[in-house]
């Protein structure tokens, strides 16, 4: 009986866990979502906010996480990270982050650029289109939810699912000089 | 949208030619064995003996046995045998007729599917002669034409009913068709194989020129994109470079380089926009860049936030690329 009770509580959550998961918004929002503060450093004054970001929005949407991953192969990110283990550009499958792992960093990265090679996408790629990347960027070290992320490839497959990546505890490193990177 | 023939019963090329004939031999035979078949249960209705309660059941045929059930079964087996036979060469001389199209001189084109649009490569020795346009062929009347089909995610189907049968565009195993038109017009074909959800939104034009408006048409495709002309032109080509538009898009002739999308380089000397969703207006151009998930909801292209001066220009200057 208790795990008859149990599944029911197990199904349950996982159904409304579900609700999110499939939703799929073909109507882009008609007004740009405003990023939040991209905080680097951790010392704030006043009451310390933690939460930056619109984590969430698309982290835990299985259609969202696949058209970053359509994306991440269209904009032609593999150019530089590869499929994610990184080349000219650093691997974004590990849990090293050299300008933070927040939605919200991660946004900014691609919007505004990096210094030592990251173009700055601003402007040529729809607002929700960076969201949906964002969030399969974190997918790639396990940030994203597991049962949203994607669990197959459209092509050939080069590396486990981003569904089967163990989440990697975030390291911020220190920007080293580009030609020591992998 | 805009027209075009798209009908088995009008061939317009000795191939569809055939089609239709094998189709006019099936019909009438089909027909008629589902009339006589449907006579035929009627009538044992009909005939059945009515029995009551009292009647003691009929079980004479385990006794005698029925000459006449025996010769009408082997009547039957011997027509349906004679009529599947006589189907069964139709179909196999309509095959041989369309393998029969001599190929001399063919042109050759690459047509790949995607999701939900097509993209056609005009072949050609020389390669700064190849060329790259979408949702729309143009052919040569009376010159045999290859198209090698190519699926680029998932099984897509190329039918054109006026020309020929169907094939599949399966990813990975290309493999050809070749057919010919004998008239000049507009055949208008779609994806054969539901392919996902805007799988009905996935037609493809197929525009049997003359061959003198063939090599005019070609000429013109090959040319680079035309240089804007007009100051408002001249800022909507900047602007497409500087929105999102190049990062799927390409012109030829300018930066936009894009690889994942309809070439646009002669956008606006086609029939068609979003693979036959809309006509080529101005004003479908500009509602479709604006927002195309409202007439194509799931395709690739995404909304645009763009300020109606923008949208004015990029539209201008699309609406040169003639």
């Amino acid at each position: 009986m208790n795990v008859r009770a149990a599944c029911c509580v197990v199904a349950a959550i996982v159904s409304l866990a579900a609700c999110q998961r499939e939703k799929r918004d073909f109507e882009a929002p008609t007004k740009a979502v405003t990023p939040p503060p991209v905080r680097l450093s951790e010392i704030q004054p006043g009451a310390i906010s933690t939460k930056t970001s619109l984590e969430g929005k698309y982290e835990d949407n299985a259609f969202a996480l696949s058209e970053g991953k359509r994306l991440f192969g269209w904009y032609n990110c593999t150019g530089c990270h590869a499929h994610g283990g990184g080349d000219k550009g650093p691997a974004l499958m590990d849990r090293v982050w050299i300008y933070g792992s927040e939605p919200a960093q991660i946004y900014a990265t691609i919007v505004e650029g990096r210094p030592n090679g990251m173009p700055s996408f601003g402007g040529h790629i729809p607002d929700n289109e960076v969201w949906e990347l964002v969030a399969y960027v974190r997918s790639l070290s396990g940030l994203a939810s597991g049962m949203a992320s994607p669990n197959r490839s459209d092509t050939m497959h080069v590396k486990a699912p981003e569904s089967n990546v163990e989440a990697q505890q975030p390291v911020t490193a220190a920007p080293s000089g580009a030609s020591e990177r992998p | 949208m805009t027209g075009g023939l798209h009908d088995v019963e009008a061939p317009a090329g000795a191939q569809a030619q055939a089609i239709a004939q094998l189709w006019h031999v099936l019909l009438p035979v089909c027909t008629i064995v589902f009339v006589a078949v449907l006579v035929a249960v009627f009538v044992a209705l009909r005939r059945a003996p009515r029995a009551t309660r009292e009647t003691a059941p009929d079980v004479s045929s385990l006794s005698q046995p029925e000459p006449a059930l025996a010769r009408a079964v082997w009547a039957g087996v011997i027509v349906c045998a004679v009529l599947l036979l006589g189907l069964l060469a139709a179909s196999v001389f309509t095959d041989r007729a369309l393998a029969r199209l001599p190929l001399e001189d063919a042109l050759h084109i690459r047509l790949t599917g995607y999701q939900w649009w097509w993209e056609a490569q005009y072949d050609d020795p020389a390669p700064s002669r190849i060329f790259t346009t979408a949702n729309e062929l143009h052919v040569p009347v009376g010159r045999p034409v290859i198209v090698t089909l190519v699926g680029a995610d998932v099984i897509h189907s190329f039918w054109v009913p006026s020309l020929h049968g169907k094939k599949d565009l399966i990813p990975g195993r290309p493999q050809t068709i070749s057919f010919r038109a004998d008239r000049p017009g507009v055949y208008r074909g779609t994806c054969a194989e539901y392919c996902g959800y805007q799988h009905a939104h996935m037609v493809l034009y197929v525009i049997a020129d003359t061959p003198n408006d063939f090599a005019y048409w070609a000429a013109r495709q090959r040319a680079p994109a035309a240089k804007p002309a007009s100051a408002l032109a001249q800022q909507g080509a900047e602007l497409f470079l500087q929105k999102s538009c190049a990062m799927c898009h390409a012109i030829d002739g300018t930066g936009a380089q894009g690889r994942n999308a309809p070439n646009l380089t002669h956008v606006a000397s086609r029939m068609t926009i979003g693979a036959g969703t809309l006509a080529n207006s101005v004003t479908n151009r500009a509602a479709w860049i604006l927002d195309p998930q409202q007439f194509k909801p799931g395709a690739n292209m995404p909304s645009q936030n763009m300020a109606p001066d923008e949208l004015a220009a990029i539209n201008a200057y699309l609406g040169t690329l003639q």
